[in-house]
């Protein structure tokens, strides 16, 4: 059931022109694989899953969607021959999954018995002793990723506001004198 | 019918193929980068199927990463978007092909 | 037929629990209102509503048919289906934390067996909380967050610049101030070693200082702070600011479509009320009350719904008194004081912990907590 609606809304998001609903349709697919993960046995990752993209995420993107008050997705002009591609990658792409989901019947088909993975505490012993390196990794990857972002969307650095502004004020100056 | 291994991997395949087809038609920066994070989503069901099916807590785990990531590409990307959108009005990827402004 | 009544039967129970809860939390709501308007009547010197029943009791029921008799109302250039949904979003987000509040202890003493067809085997507990959630706190925090949608939304379909205003302060606000929340909850979580809302009471009630508001007074603060920026109400209410946008997001809504998105604000206080009591007041915890009445008996459960929910109106008060006393905060005020002020000190806060811990481990002072819901 949850598998349909994350390929429903899936659709949805690709189909429509306007980017908002686009993200209305990403939101229900997160949410919808979140009500799998709950039945996969890993609620802690279905609760990262709604927090992290559904509440941070895609809340950005709605946010940056209605701040540049975006218009509808045009179509395809120059770069007509991409349809082409596409279709010929997602082609492919169904067909592995095809071959996969035959070959896969083979391997180990019933779930570990009373499997604690899920548990947030397994997760977080695991977390700081085995994979120790990977988090720290990621942790600065973040901190980068706070200062790139800073930088990028600040406007102008402070030496070029104030020529800017001596210019205005130099035009405003002789527009006065010609006058 | 009762869930297994293959029905996930199948779901999951789906989905990262309605991302790749997704990115290659969207012409909206925006777009692409929400088909992006639909195939991040795709992986992050198998590791979490497969974690299920060895019981295992390292698939989870790395989904964890995965979001950690895709949380960083956010920031990033949409502070490119908006920088973008200042100095074109547009956020089409047809738009930015030019390297000077 | 007897095994059918024992397959329906705790479906049944499920469904009646939810409605008792469902009931309970609409109540408080509906004469939250009403008790909204007469304490900032009060505080301004004025008698507030008085009209419909004594001293207005009835005041919420005449409010709820003249939302569902008013006319609806949809602009016309607004995008229809995104319309109706964001109220629908709003309340259903505002509303699924309910499962997870901790109403009260478990009843242990009564004795099952009287049930027919031998419905109460195996029944030697009554939680009073609808599910145990392995991530409770991280499930507040998550479904709450998806609530700024139905705002977002509601602001962007009505096609009104103040609307639009309204939507995209609210967007900002919630992601910056959901960093400080989480971060102020983290202290709590260390403290009691468990996401699960029940496991924290009961770390609670086994620690020496028996509530988590005295070793996390710091987390507290900010964490009441950044609930009122969430919930939006006054001092952060940027997104309706009557003065300057008109009513922010919902300026175009009205009827039964305004009253969904009145309720959501009010049940998100309620939200936020219980987290507050639960993580930092002890949640139904009565200090010394074991020592009158034995745990698990129905008194004492009775007295524990009662102080939880005795607890939770001094919150709701809290929210009313600060709407009557405080103005409102300029935007720019608003987002550096989030960030600049807020979520450092919700840092620190969790590195004080951390250090605590850490050296009443190296002390030996730590003890095991016997918990396990």
């Amino acid at each position: 059931m949850f598998a349909g609606l994350a390929i429903a809304c899936s659709i949805s998001m690709v189909y429509h022109k306007n980017p908002l609903y686009s993200a209305i349709s990403l939101v229900g697919v997160f949410i919808s694989l979140a009500c799998i993960y709950v039945t996969l046995a890993a609620p802690f990752i279905a609760a990262v899953q709604v927090l992290v993209y559904a509440g941070a995420i895609m809340v950005l993107v709605v946010f940056v969607i209605m701040l540049l008050n975006l218009d509808e997705d045009k179509p395809l002009t120059n770069l007509r021959y991409l349809y082409a591609v596409g279709a010929v990658l997602g082609m492919t792409l169904l067909a592995q999954t095809f071959f996969i989901f035959y070959a896969v019947t083979k391997t180990p088909n019933t779930p570990v018995e009373n499997s604690t993975a899920g548990l947030t505490l397994n997760i977080g012993k695991s977390m700081y002793t085995e994979y120790l390196l990977p988090v720290e990794i990621v942790g600065i990857l973040l901190l980068m990723a706070i200062v790139g972002a800073v930088i990028m969307s600040r406007r102008l650095s402070q030496p070029q506001i104030e020529l800017v502004k001596a210019k205005e004020d130099f035009e405003a100056y002789q527009e006065r004198h010609d006058y | 019918m009762e869930p297994n291994l293959a029905t996930y991997l199948g779901l999951s395949g789906i989905l990262f193929t309605i991302g790749a087809v997704g990115v290659i038609y969207k012409r909206n920066a925006i777009g692409m980068f929400m088909c992006i994070e639909l195939m991040l989503n795709a992986v992050n069901l198998t590791f979490v199927a497969f974690a299920r099916y060895y019981g295992d807590v390292t698939g989870q785990l790395f989904v964890f990463m995965v979001m950690a990531v895709a949380a960083c590409e956010a920031a990033i990307g949409l502070g490119i978007f908006i920088s973008f959108f200042r100095n074109k009005i547009s956020v089409d990827v047809d738009d930015a092909s030019i390297l000077k402004n | 037929m007897e095994q059918v009544i024992k397959t329906v039967f705790p479906i049944v129970v499920l469904f009646a629990g939810a409605t008792v809860a469902f009931g309970a939390v609409m109540g408080v709501v509906a004469y939250t209102v009403l008790a909204e308007r007469k304490v900032l009547g009060w505080l301004q010197g004025r008698i507030g509503p008085n009209r419909v029943g004594p001293w207005g009791v009835l005041q919420p029921f005449a409010d709820l048919f003249k939302f569902i008799f008013k006319e609806d109302i949809a602009p016309d250039k607004s995008t229809k289906f995104v319309y109706y949904l964001a109220p629908i979003v709003a309340v259903t987000a505002a509303l699924i934390p309910m499962v997870v509040y901790p109403f009260g202890p478990p009843i242990i003493s009564v004795d099952w067996s009287f049930l027919p067809f031998g419905l109460g085997e195996g029944i030697s507990r009554l939680p009073l909380v609808l599910a145990q959630i392995d991530v409770g706190v991280l499930f507040v925090l998550g479904v709450t967050s998806v609530g700024v949608y139905g705002i977002a939304l509601a602001g962007w379909s009505s096609n009104s610049k103040y609307s639009l205003m309204g939507g995209l302060r609210s967007s900002a606000q919630m992601i910056s101030y959901e960093l400080a929340m989480g971060a102020s909850v983290l202290g709590v979580v260390m403290l009691s070693g468990s996401l699960n809302l029940s496991d924290i009471i009961c770390a609670q009630i086994y620690s020496p200082y028996k509530w988590f508001i005295i070793p996390q007074f710091i987390g507290f603060l900010v964490f009441l702070i950044s609930a009122f920026a969430e919930t939006n109400r006054v001092p952060f209410d940027l997104p309706e600011a009557e003065t300057e946008l008109v009513a922010g997001f919902h300026t175009e809504y009205s009827a039964l479509k305004f009253a969904l998105f009145f309720m959501a604000e009010y049940v998100n206080m309620f939200t936020v009320s219980v987290m507050c009591v639960t993580l930092f007041l002890g949640g139904w915890y009565v200090p010394g009350l074991s020592h009158i009445f034995q745990f698990g008996t129905i008194p004492y459960a009775l007295i524990s719904v009662g102080a939880f929910f005795l607890k939770i109106f001094l919150f709701l008060f809290l929210y009313i008194w600060i709407r009557g006393t405080l103005p409102r905060f300029r935007f720019d005020q608003l987002m550096s004081f989030g960030w600049k002020f807020l979520l450092p000190v919700a840092i620190a806060n969790v590195i004080l912990t951390i250090v605590a811990i850490w050296a009443w481990n190296v002390m030996g002072w730590s003890q095991a907590v016997p918990c396990s819901n």
